[in-house]
């Protein structure tokens, strides 16, 4: 991509605790620049899902603060959220599929919520669920396909509004090792097109697939950056003054 | 494997409604299937026989003290046919001079016999008894108290048991009754507002709690809490809009039956309860103001609601 780097993300700091439990995550510090590919590595517990929750906006950190687009998100008021909200592209652990929708239906629904006309989502959602292979199960519910399928559905929702950031988390857990290549390669396709793509896997082999991809590895709720993908924290941390 | 459909930048980054069909879609429903419908039927039944009887009350009370206000009734009584007859044309004399009345007429004796014979009898046994003779008085002027006194103290010399009362103060007791209802007509209503309310929120507290998996998907997906509390709007309005309906239609029938029954009375207090055609409109929009109290309860408790979340 030619267009200059920007900085869309940027932890500083953040802690993460449920209720009086020890923090799951602590003194979180990291950037995240448009059109780059991240994964998320960490084994099972390590605090992969609660990091991505605090980049989807679905939870508050306790401590630190947080940055999207350039803005501070923390003390953004709540009925400000959707619209960064919708600048976002999630694939849930859990899929997350609306049950008694079709799978058109729940392709369509983040272009629905934006607003976008009956007559204007038919065509994309339709080239979406042929993309992913699904084009003859449209019409299915969530409970009638597999698991494969369901984490297709997931992913074809997230990706069909051109999020300019896609986060997903284990999108390949749940398919043949054939169908994970297929869906690592539409998640480099929309990082070419200038989607920062954030993938969460416990997936080793995973990592190999992406060359150009940099890796964030989660250990007990500590980020530490393997391939210096991150190119936060701040100075300040390691001692060389502040740079926010 | 193809590239990826090339959608452009179809999402508008705003925050455009999500509404109708495709909209509502969202929450399982079926119509009908539900309580609601019925229950919003059976308060607007019960609000439409309420208010239809509460309008027809005021009316009631309306005619009855506009037809008594500024008249009075002068009694003579004179067990001496031949005195009672002198001091009725005294009396005469008197309100025909006095500049607060507008006029008199002395009822004819034959119909206070027949006011008369459902407790007296008529003809023979009636002829023995003593009955006062009555003057209907018109006042210029509704509740004259002064003008009465002067008349009640001329009288005195002339027909020391004469007496005379305005007419508003017999049914006084009849009219703040009639009133009494009325309130108590217009509290049912409020409850039945209450209540109506309540079940409403109860509803949209229930179905928040068994959508809350796809809500919390259309928020995670960017929903605002203004267009998920539209899909609910659009459910209630619909269950509304059906019960309001059948409820007017219910209220409408079972006001009609009542009313039918009261005319049989043939009385001449009922007949002014009347509805007028302003009255009509009130009721018909009983079903209006249940669907926006409806509507704006579901609004209320699910943003209340939404608010708890991030």
């Amino acid at each position: 991509m030619s267009a200059p780097e920007q900085e869309i993300v940027q932890f500083d700091n953040v802690g993460l605790r449920y209720g009086t439990e020890r923090e799951v995550l602590s003194n979180v510090s990291f950037s995240l620049f448009s059109s780059r590919f991240y994964f998320l590595t960490g084994a099972s517990g390590a605090g992969k899902t609660s990091l991505l929750k605090l980049l989807y906006l679905a939870q508050r950190p306790s401590r630190g603060a947080i940055r999207m687009f350039g803005r501070d998100v923390i003390t953004l008021p709540r009925d400000k959220l959707p619209a960064y909200r919708r600048r976002m592209g999630v694939v849930f652990q859990d899929f997350r599929l609306v049950d008694h929708l079709s799978a058109f239906d729940n392709i369509a629904l983040p272009l629905r919520v934006s607003g976008v006309r009956e007559a204007d989502l038919r065509e994309p959602v339709s080239d979406m669920l042929e993309w992913v292979g699904l084009a003859h199960r449209a019409e299915a519910r969530p409970a009638t396909l597999s698991g494969g399928e369901q984490q297709r559905v997931a992913i074809a929702r997230a990706v069909i509004g051109r999020p300019e950031i896609l986060i997903a988390d284990e999108p390949t857990g749940n398919v043949d090792p054939e169908m994970a290549v297929k869906l690592l390669r539409l998640f480099e396709a929309l990082n070419r097109l200038g989607t920062t793509v954030v993938v969460a896997t416990h997936d080793i082999q995973l990592l190999r697939k992406v060359p150009d991809s940099m890796i964030m590895r989660l250990s007990k709720g500590m980020l530490s950056d393997p391939t210096g993908a991150l190119k936060y924290p701040p100075r300040r941390e390691s001692g060389a003054g502040g740079n926010t | 494997m193809k590239r990826p459909p090339t959608i452009g930048r179809a999402v508008d980054r705003g925050l455009a409604p999500f509404r109708g069909r495709r909209a509502a879609r969202l929450l399982p429903q079926t119509r009908l299937g539900g309580p609601m419908p019925w229950v919003i039927a059976i308060m607007v039944a019960l609000t439409v026989v309420a208010a239809s009887g509460a309008l027809s009350l005021s009316n009631m009370v309306s005619t009855a003290r506009g037809e008594l206000a500024g008249t009075a009734t002068v009694q003579v009584v004179e067990p001496d046919p031949e005195l009672r007859q002198e001091q009725v044309e005294a009396v005469g004399d008197v309100l025909g001079r006095d500049p607060a009345v507008a006029g008199f007429r002395i009822v004819p004796q034959e119909d206070i016999a027949e006011l008369l014979e459902p407790w007296l009898g008529s003809g023979e046994e009636i002829e023995g008894v003593p009955i006062p003779a009555l003057i209907d008085v018109e006042m210029r002027k509704a509740d004259d108290g002064e003008a009465l006194a002067r008349i009640e103290n001329a009288l005195r010399e002339i027909a020391p048991r004469a007496r005379i009362d305005a007419q508003s103060v017999w049914l006084a007791p009849v009219l703040s009754a009639l009133s009494a209802l009325k309130i108590t007509a217009l509290a049912l209503i409020a409850m039945l507002a209450f209540v109506g309310a309540a079940a409403v929120w109860l509803a949209a507290r229930n179905a928040l709690g068994g959508n809350r998996d796809t809500i919390e998907i259309v928020h995670l997906l960017g929903g605002s809490d203004d267009q998920i509390a539209r899909i609910f709007q659009r459910s209630i309005l619909l269950d509304a809009a059906v019960g309001g309906v059948l409820g007017l239609v219910i209220g409408v029938a079972a006001m009609s039956f009542l009313g039918s029954q009261f005319a049989a009375l043939q009385s001449g207090m009922v007949a002014g309860g009347s509805l007028l055609a302003v009255d009509w409109v009130l009721i018909l929009l009983v079903p209006l103001f249940a669907i926006a109290i409806a509507v704006y309860t579901a609004r209320m408790t699910v943003l209340s609601s939404l608010r708890k979340t991030l």
